[in-house]
Order: structure tokens, then C-alpha cells, then sequence
């Protein structure tokens, strides 16, 4: 019943721009810092809109994803990086996976030479005593672990699952967790709720997730939905974009989503969504930024399947499409390729994969339909929203791993 | 991040040429010959994290390791290799926490969005069980950016950890009175709260009036709104008993006011009115449905989705259904 429409693909429109007056920042004669710095980006998105608008009556393809100057961009960072990057020295297998990640969604088949000096890279940032580092010779961090499977898992070879080893890895997650069901980012390191999702992702995407090693994790979890529905770092702390997303990709992951409000999640995570400049911010309050399309919009299809279990299922992803993508489209490319957090801000490896992220997410709704703004090419690869890489991926990953025995370690503190 | 920098080496005196060093050989990256997410390192970082691997390959704790750790997180604070290791130096020197606590200030005075940097000093304080200079510093940092999440999660700590809660509400007041509009600050109000005294009914009723008047100076605040929310999460009754605030809601709907924040909120007071039953139902459904019309094609439009789902949702509701209406291409 619903197979039949997988190919459907439909145009998204623009919002009408004289219409976008109305949606603009209401400073209500407080003055503040908050309405300063918003009034200030709503005028730099205003001035892009405009100039886009002159541009759309001449060209009627627009807006169009710049997909050859960001493939040139991505393909020139994975193997030259200017020393301005030293601050991402201890990131390099973010890098790999965030270039990774961009390219697959932009459909670009990497070579089996490019393959194999990828895995052996990778091969090299990881540690003896398990998970990988972010570069050779680092100690490992379940952040960079996360890049790293996740890179290994898009590149897909037998050299990559094979890469991995997955009883240390299993050790160094056992290692990491502390006795409130939580984990450390590295031994000895801070305790958040990336550790978490970083955890479960290459614990189930390696197929060596046991009950003992995610004890406790979905209470803990469900300790850091604040008051406002969103999901902070910490308990105590403030509902974030980046969190929530780590705090419901894990629930998911732990079939644990019923623990949480989810009601209330939907309506924070509803209202992140910028009515002006149509991208998402990442707490209340705050500046739009790129990055989120992927941190808050990714969270939607995940919010999708939670509501389906409760019989509550929506008729389609419940922000607008639409105006994320005209977000990313309009104000976040740059034009010589990468994306970027806002108008005026450089571009960077980072923000090129969530962005991108983001779009895909936007352009692919439920049951396999599809909303594209502008041209019918600016479609994007899909991506699984729990993961964040291509959902093929994560089946064969699934596939290899399930023929291979679950480890037996324990966490340390039992 | 910028797409070039040079480190200052001018002055520089790399390793390589220390006469100090000289017993110490250098080890170089494994990088392999490819080539990937290559970083075009400058001479002087790549000598400082030569001369870094090799005292983490020995693990020399020594005097000239701290140093050396020194330099090597003043190229990348954001290496946590670096910094744990300083912390396994400081431990096995039985070096002066102080002075590394007061190094720890200028590093995160430069650096105040970088994880490791406040790892580091909770770590630190957490070794002097001493918090008296942690309010201070997160002060300092908060001046220049009130949203700094690094600083309010090291705050949060400072004060649960050694129980520092005595002047916190005062310094959130002034926070609000700055910028009634920084969430940051709302959310430690009720971090506040929810450790000291709790939402008992007195409290509640005062800050149910604190909300009020502050949503009255704004009405398009989101963070008073949800805190508003957040507080009557601690209300027995729920969101749609509390006369204070259903009063409040009335007048200033009635007054004309639209604010997609409060039309919001009338519309989830609908809500949990047709979930208990009783009253009017016909009435607050329709009111229900009116509210999130106009909210869907006036006053929120970019949230029209949203909208149109809370209608039907509450519409199933009342109407005994747990079968939503079927998915849009079944029709």
C-alpha cells in the first residue's frame, strides 16, 4: 500500500518572501542581547532572500545544490587540510567520517584504492586497549570511536569490518561506563550524553551490545529530559539540539522511546524550528544554525516512529520541510562549496555533513515520499536518522556482524 | 576555524635544537603514506607532538613533560591525550594544584567553548575539594557570553558538588533582569529550585507570579512560557487548574493578544481538559480546533504541521478513538 509511492517526488515551493515580513523577531521594546543578535541574523538572512529572489525570477532552476563544488571541496579535504585545522588534530576520524558521510549523500562511489588507504588510517588510530583515538597515537574517545565505525561501516569492505577490533572495543566501552549507567568520553574524561549515543551507535552497529553493558543507561537518559521536553547534557542542565538528538537516538536504540515525554519533546522540539529564517536553533532562545538541521531535524523521523508505536501517527515529519531546505539551500552554501552554520560564518567539514544531513532529511518525508526544493537534482542520498549514515549501510553492517559471536566483558565496576 | 594560521615561531626554540632534549628521540606520526585528513602541520607543532609522543610513549612524568604538555594544549586544547596525560604528570610530581588551577583560568579565559579545557579544572577541583573560586570564574565567563553551555554545566556542578546554592537565585534575578530572554539562566532557576527548597505550593504560587510579571514585560518570551509549563509540571492539578495562570491566559487572549505562545498554551489546556473529561467538551473542542487553525494559518504558520496534527489529536481524543485518522496517501 504505501510501497507504490516510494518513487513519488514532489516540488516543494517557496514561501512567499513578502509573507516572511510578518514572521520576523517581535522585539516588543525589550531590548536585549537575546533580540539584538537575533534582529542582526534575521537582517543578513533577509538581504540573502532578497538577492535570491531577483535571482529566482532569471532562473526559475533555483535554488540549486552547489553538488559539484561541494563533492571538489570534500574530495580536496580528505587528503589536504591547511594548518588552520591543527584545532581538529584530535578529531581526524570525525573528519573521515563527516567527508565520508557528505559524499555518500551526494552519491559519490569512492575507489577501492581510496578505500583501502582510508581503513588503514583508520586501522591506525586505533588504540591496543580498544575504541579508536582521533588520530595515531591517541587515546581512545567514544566520540572519534563512533566516527571512526561509522566511516568503517560507509566504506564497507571486508578490510573495514575486519578493521575493528570488536573485543577491545567492547573492553574500552565497559571501561568508560560509570556505575549510574552513563559513559566517560574517554578514560579518565568527561561524563555527557554523547557518551551515551556514541556507546550504543557502534555497540549495536558492531552487534557487541549486551544487557550488562547498558544498564541503568535508559534511566540516566531519561534523567536529562529537562522541563522543556528537550534532552540536555547532563541532568540539571539545559534542553540542547545536539543532546536531544544523542538523548533519542539512544532511547530508540535501547527500545527504551516510551520512557520519555514525548509529547513534550514534540513541542520544544517543534518550536526550535525559526520561523523567519526557516533552519532550526539548538536551545530556546538562541541563533539558527546550520549544524541543527541535522541535530533537531533528524530527531523528527525518530519522534515519527515513537508517536506510530503509540497509535498516534502523524501524516507526515511535523516541521517544514520546505523552509529547512530553503535555509540550507539559500543561506548556508558556499559558493566555491561546503556549507556552513550561518550567514557570514566560514565554511567547514563540520557543518557541511550536518547541513547536508539535514537536507536529506527534509527531502525524504515518511513512507519513501519525497519534497524537493528547486530542482529535481538537488536530491540527496537517504540517511538512517539513528545513525546518521546511508540506511544500506547499516543493514550490511548488520549482516556481517550478526555472523560473528557477541564478546564477553563486563563493566569493570561490577 | 580558519583555513590558514602560523604559529608564532619567531621566538621559538624547537626541541629538536634543546640541548635538554637531546636524550629524547622524536617520534613522528603513524600516519601511513596516504594521506588522509592530513593536516598541513606547522614545523613547530609537528616538533612539540614529535617530542609529545615520546614522552606519552615512555610515559615520562617529569618536570619537562609538564612543560611540554604546556605547549603541546596551547596548539590544540581540544586534545585529550594531552591533557590527561598532564593530569597522570601533575599526580605522580605531587605538583601545586593551585598554580595549575590559576593556569587552568587563563587556558579556558582563551578557550571558553572547548570541552577539555573545563574537564580539566573540574578534575582539579575535584582533587583540592575546593570550589570557592569555581562561582567566580564561571561569572567571568558568563559576562562575556550568558549562554556558554561549558560554564553553566561547570556551575551546575560547582554548586550541587559543594553545595553552593545560597546566593544563586540572586544571581539568576540579575541574569533575567539582563536579558529576560536568556534560557540559560530560566533553566538554572529551576536547577535552583528543584535542589533547594522544591516546587512545594508556596513556592509554586511565587514563582507562578515571577513568570507572570515577566511574560507581561514579553509575551513572545519562549523561556518564560516554558518555564511557566515547567512549574505547573509540579502542579497537581496540571496546566488547565491553576486559576493564577488561567486567569492570566483568559485576559490577555481577551485583550486581543496573539502570541503563538500563549494561543500554545491555551490549546494543551484544551488538551488535558478533553483527556479528564468533564465540562464543556463541544465547546473546548472547538475552542481547540479554532485556536489551532489560526495558529496553523496566522500566528504560527511555520508550524502549520504541527498545528493540524494537535487538532486532529485532540479531536481522536474526544472522540474515544486510539485510531488516528489513516496516513494522507492511504486516502
Amino acid at each position: 500500500m504505501r510501497k507504490q509511492n516510494a518513487n513519488i517526488s514532489m516540488a516543494a515551493t517557496l514561501r512567499k518572501f513578502e509573507d516572511l515580513k510578518n514572521e520576523k523577531f517581535n522585539e516588543e521594546d525589550q531590548i536585549t542581547v537575546t533580540s539584538e543578535e537575533q534582529i542582526q541574523v534575521e537582517r543578513s538572512v533577509q538581504e540573502i532572500f532578497r538577492s535570491f529572489r531577483l535571482r529566482c525570477d532569471i532562473d526559475s532552476n533555483l535554488p540549486k545544490l552547489l553538488r559539484w563544488e561541494h563533492i571538489q571541496a570534500l574530495k580536496h579535504w580528505l587528503t589536504f587540510l591547511p594548518p588552520g585545522y591543527k584545532s581538529l588534530d584530535a578529531s581526524r576520524t570525525w573528519i573521515c567520517y563527516w567527508i565520508l558521510h557528505s559524499l555518500s549523500l551526494l552519491e559519490v562511489k569512492l575507489s577501492d584504492d581510496l578505500k583501502d588507504s582510508l581503513v588503514d588510517f583508520l586501522k591506525r588510530c586505533q588504540c591496543s586497549d580498544g575504541g579508536f583515538g582521533g588520530g595515531p597515537g591517541q587515546m581512545a574517545h567514544t566520540a572519534t570511536t563512533y566516527a571512526a565505525v561509522c566511516a568503517l561501516c560507509i566504506i564497507g569492505t571486508q578490510k573495514a569490518y575486519d578493521a575493528i577490533n570488536r573485543d577491545k572495543l567492547q573492553q574500552f566501552l565497559c571501561d568508560v561506563k560509570t556505575e549510574d549507567g552513563a559513559f566517560c568520553m574517554h578514560r579518565g574524561g568527561e561524563i555527557d550524553i554523547r557518551g551515551v549515543y556514541c556507546a550504543l551507535a557502534v555497540a549495536t552497529l558492531t552487534n557487541i551490545s549486551t544487557e550488562k553493558l547498558f544498564e541503568g543507561t535508559a534511566e540516566w537518559v531519561i534523567s536529562c529530559q529537562t522541563y522543556e521536553g528537550g534532552f540536555s547534557g547532563c541532568p540539571g542542565l539545559e534542553a540542547h539540539g545536539g543532546y536531544a538528538f544523542c538523548g533519542l537516538a539512544s532511547l530508540l536504540l535501547l527500545n527504551k522511546g516510551h520512557l520519555c515525554d514525548v509529547d513534550a519533546l514534540l513541542r520544544w522540539i517543534v518550536n526550535k524550528q525559526m520561523k523567519f529564517e526557516g533552519g532550526f536553533q539548538g536551545r530556546t532562545n538562541k541563533l539558527v544554525d546550520g549544524c541543527y538541521s541535522f541535530w533537531q531535524g533528524g530527531a523528527f523521523p525518530l519522534i515519527h516512529s515513537l508517536l506510530a508505536q503509540e497509535n498516534k501517527e502523524p501524516k507526515w515529519l511535523l516541521f517544514d520541510q520546505g523552509a529547512l531546505q530553503e535555509y540550507i539551500l539559500i543561506c548556508c552554501q558556499y559558493p566555491a562549496g561546503g556549507l556552513l552554520d550561518k550567514p557570514g560564518r566560514p565554511r567547514d567539514i563540520y557543518h557541511t555533513c550536518y547541513a547536508l544531513s539535514g537536507l536529506s532529511i527534509a527531502q525524504h518525508s515518511i513512507d519513501g515520499e519525497k519534497l524537493i526544493l528547486g530542482s529535481p537534482e538537488n536530491k540527496l542520498a537517504k540517511t538512517h536518522p539513528i545513525y546518521n549514515i546511508g540506511p544500506d549501510y547499516v543493514l550490511r553492517a548488520g549482516s556481517y556482524y550478526s555472523k560473528l559471536d557477541i564478546p564477553g566483558n563486563e563493566p569493570s565496576f561490577l | 576555524m580558519g583555513d590558514s594560521s602560523s604559529d608564532d615561531e619567531n621566538a621559538w626554540v624547537f626541541y629538536k635544537d634543546r640541548p635538554e632534549w637531546k636524550d629524547v628521540d622524536p617520534v613522528p606520526q603513524d600516519d601511513g603514506n596516504a594521506d588522509i585528513a592530513a593536516i598541513r602541520y606547522t614545523a613547530k607543532f609537528k616538533d612539540v607532538y614529535d617530542y609529545f609522543r615520546a614522552v606519552l610513549t615512555k610515559q615520562e612524568k617529569s618536570e619537562r613533560a609538564l612543560q611540554l604538555t604546556k605547549d603541546a594544549a596551547e596548539l590544540n586544547p581540544a586534545n585529550y591525550t594531552v591533557w590527561q596525560f598532564r593530569r597522570d604528570i601533575l599526580k605522580a610530581l605531587n605538583k601545586d594544584l593551585y598554580e595549575e588551577l590559576e593556569y587552568s583560568q587563563h587556558i579556558i579565559d582563551e578557550h571558553p567553548k572547548n570541552y577539555q579545557v573545563w574537564h580539566h579544572r573540574r578534575v582539579l577541583v575535584e582533587w583540592l575539594k575546593d570550589a570557592s573560586k569555581e562561582l567566580h570564574l564561571t561569572e567571568l565567563i558568563l559576562n562575556d557570553d550568558a549562554k556558554n553551555y561549558h560554564a553553566w554545566q561547570h556551575r551546575q556542578w560547582a554548586i550541587k558538588t559543594f553545595n553552593l546554592f545560597e546566593n544563586e537565585l540572586a544571581y539568576v534575578d540579575q541574569l533575567i533582569q539582563d536579558d529576560i530572554r536568556n534560557n540559560s539562566a530560566w533553566n538554572q532557576r529551576y536547577f535552583v529550585i528543584n535542589n533547594t527548597s522544591g516546587f512545594t505550593c508556596e513556592v509554586l504560587k511565587s514563582e507562578i507570579k515571577y513568570t507572570l510579571e515577566k511574560i507581561k514585560i514579553a509575551k513572545e518570551n519562549e523561556s518564560a512560557w516554558n518555564y511557566l509549563r515547567g512549574l505547573l509540571l509540579h502542579d497537581k492539578e496540571g496546566l488547565s487548574k491553576n486559576e493564577t495562570v488561567t486567569n492570566y491566559c483568559e485576559e490577555l487572549y481577551s485583550s486581543g493578544n496573539r502570541s503563538p505562545f500563549l494561543l500554545a498554551f491555551l490549546v494543551d489546556m484544551c488538551d488535558e481538559q478533553v483527556s479528564q473529561g468533564g465540562g464543556d467538551m463541544r465547546y473546548t473542542l472547538e475552542r481547540a480546533e479554532e485556536l489551532c487553525n489560526s495558529l496553523a494559518n496566522q500566528y504560527d504558520k511555520i508550524r502549520t504541521k504541527y498545528w493540524q496534527y494537535m487538532a486532529e489529536k485532540i479531536k481522536n481524543k474526544a472522540e474515544g478513538k486510539s485510531e488516528p485518522s489513516p496516513p494522507s496517501d492511504d486516502s
